[in-house]
């Protein structure tokens, strides 16, 4: 198992690598570069090569790839364009912002989703599960933007309970964003609780029909028992896997999210810097969720492989 | 399906099992449902330039922002045009643009799919790494870069949108091949001494097409989403072109004072966009596919 695990990490590393190749190759092959691109029109003559010498532009692609591949794995991304102030420490902070919006949904929206899922699965095609699992297709497919603009509508335009836009500083102590950052959150957490509750109900149903659950039927174990003891163990590892899969959906899907609330967090500073074209930056926004994203679905493959006592015996098997 | 789907079968098998399949997906009321809402969309992208009873883009600056009323079934916009007439044409570019880029996306990721599930060994290991890779990446940085970069006309949006949402297609198409090349029909093909080409021809495409089809209609939907999301931005439709998503981004503003700007091509948006979904699940059902296990991403 611990070859494995190693092979696992591996590839990880591998697929990161291959990232920071694409993202570097990929602003590469957009016509111009860096300085062209943020210059727009002015870039010509002195001011051109002024910011070509700044970015370090003059030298070869290749040494340019390794001194910055070399600086992002220290956390250093250099410079902005605009500003000249250091990357990392302007994307730390929204790093944070973003961060508490997905806790935020995460910590509301998986208990949540496990709960319903297993209601939903055990009382399955019974009137509760019709109407779970009818709201749970409309959280899953109308667009975020939708589900929070008919939320600003109801509870901060019509019903005035909460604010519908924030507009705290990006610098402001991160509990200056209550009760600003209720609607987002619950936006992010709807999309996220409807997902793992469906993957939750699926993997339910599947136990429950499963031999040894039957069988514990016959024998007269207790409905109670066979949930918890039979059921619910079984039926919540695939889960870890589709919370992997929400948490890098919610990388992308805050995007929207952000801009709709005007939340300063990572996703706007991204959009911000492609209109502001300013590369260096997308560059390093890029790196750091591809990056977050092999993170998050490493851990669930790991933590399932250590959690499945089937997978890791076929692994030591195999081995 | 059967295992000798492949070969024998003549087109008129073909249509009467897309007949059957049809009533099946049909049968169940979820799937009527959707398939209703999508055809009437369809239909709708097609005729509305004909039925609307304004012009979308006429201004009327005396009949600012009004609510429902006989002439004006939705009311008036910021401008004054009439937000039903921009709600039954709102959806006419995001059909037309996503119309073309799925089966772009499928196309090319299913080919790419399949030969990589065929091919194996090295280059099969290395290709998915790359997958894995364009897949870490948010898709609205990978739209976004190129949208800003290159501008927002059809001929950037529809290859772009073709080319990122077939990555994960490569990824759907070869786990089905997979599947289906360690069947025993595959491997009798082999010692029939068919080639490469004849084999995916005639064993794996037919096999692999069904579970290809609901993929289909799933990237559909998402597609829609990513346009719709891009137009709201404001990267994707440039007004005064009436598109669902840029009509709630300019409509939202004015929202406490009407919000029937942000309703009408709201539920309109909606409607499309479930009616896709209940239809996948339909079609995935009527094809005894289990969809269930399907990721998010």
């Amino acid at each position: 198992m611990i070859s494995m695990l190693i092979r696992r990490l591996l590839l990880g590393v591998v697929t990161v690598w291959i990232v920071s190749v694409i993202i570097f190759a990929g602003v590469e092959m957009l016509p111009g570069d860096a300085c062209t691109a943020f210059l727009e029109r002015d870039a010509k003559g002195e001011m051109l090569a002024h910011c070509r010498e700044a970015q370090g532009l003059n030298q070869p692609p290749v040494e340019r790839y390794l001194s910055w591949a070399a600086g992002a794995i220290q956390g250093d991304f250099g410079t902005s364009m605009s500003g000249d102030q250091s990357i990392s420490e302007m994307v730390g902070l929204r790093v944070k912002l973003s961060l508490m919006l997905a806790m935020g949904a995460l910590i509301g929206g998986v208990p949540l989703a496990i709960f319903l899922g297993v209601v939903t699965g055990i009382w399955r095609d019974r009137p509760l599960d019709v109407f779970l699992s009818t709201g749970a297709i409309f959280a899953m497919t109308i667009p975020e933007f939708i589900s929070a603009t008919i939320l600003i509508l109801i509870f901060s335009i019509w019903l005035g309970w909460v604010p519908g836009i924030v507009i705290t500083p990006a610098d402001a102590p991160v509990l200056d964003f209550f009760p600003e950052f209720i609607l987002p959150i619950v936006v992010l957490g709807m999309v996220m609780t409807a997902h793992i509750m469906r993957m939750v109900r699926t993997s339910v149903i599947e136990v429950m029909a499963s031999d040894y659950v039957q069988m514990a039927t016959l024998k007269g174990v207790p409905f109670r028992q066979i949930v918890f003891r039979h059921v619910l163990p079984n039926a919540l590892l695939p889960a870890i896997n589709v919370v992997a899969l929400t948490v890098a959906w919610l990388l992308g899907g805050v995007v929207v999210v952000e801009m709709v609330f005007n939340y300063p967090g990572l996703g706007r500073m991204m959009v911000d810097a492609i209109s502001d074209r300013d590369l260096p930056v997308v560059q390093a926004i890029a790196m750091i969720v591809a990056t977050t994203y092999v993170c998050v679905n490493l851990t669930a493959d790991v933590m399932t492989m250590i959690l499945n006592p089937r997978l890791r015996t076929l692994y030591m098997r195999a081995k | 399906m059967s295992d000798m789907a492949a070969p024998g079968i003549p087109r008129t098998g073909r249509l009467r099992r897309m007949g059957t399949v049809l009533r099946d997906m049909a049968a169940s009321p979820s799937g009527a449902i959707g398939l209703t809402l999508v055809v009437a969309h369809l239909v709708m992208a097609l005729i509305s330039p004909w039925i609307v009873p304004y012009d979308y883009k006429v201004m009327d600056s005396g009949m600012v922002l009004s609510g429902p009323t006989g002439a004006h079934w939705l009311g008036t916009d910021e401008f004054g045009r009439d937000i039903f007439s921009r709600v039954l044409m709102g959806g006419r570019e995001a059909l037309l643009v996503t119309g073309i880029a799925t089966p772009l996306a499928m196309l090319w990721g299913g080919m790419m799919g399949i030969l990589l599930g065929l091919a194996g060994g090295r280059l099969d290991e290395v290709m998915m790494r790359v997958v894995d890779a364009f897949l870490s990446l948010p898709w609205i940085l990978k739209l976004l870069v190129l949208v800003m970069t290159f501008g927002n006309g059809m001929m950037v949006i529809i290859p772009t949108l073709g080319f990122f949402y077939g990555i994960p297609v490569i990824r759907v198409a070869r786990a089905a091949t997979h599947d289906v090349v360690a069947r025993d029909f595959v491997s009798a093909a082999r010692a029939r001494g068919h080639g490469r080409f004849g084999i995916i021809k005639r064993e794996l495409l037919p096999n692999v097409l069904d579970t290809m089809m609901v993929e289909g209609a799933m990237r559909w939907s998402w597609m829609l989403l990513a346009f719709s999301s891009l137009s709201f931005l404001g990267f994707g439709v440039s007004p005064p072109t009436p598109d669902w998503g840029l009509m709630i981004s300019e409509s939202r503003v004015y929202m406490p004072l009407s919000p029937w700007g942000v309703l009408g091509p709201m539920v309109a948006l909606s409607s499309l966009i479930i009616g896709i979904n209940l239809s996948a699940d339909a079609l995935a059902k009527a094809m005894g596919i289990d969809r269930a296990r399907k990721a998010v991403v």
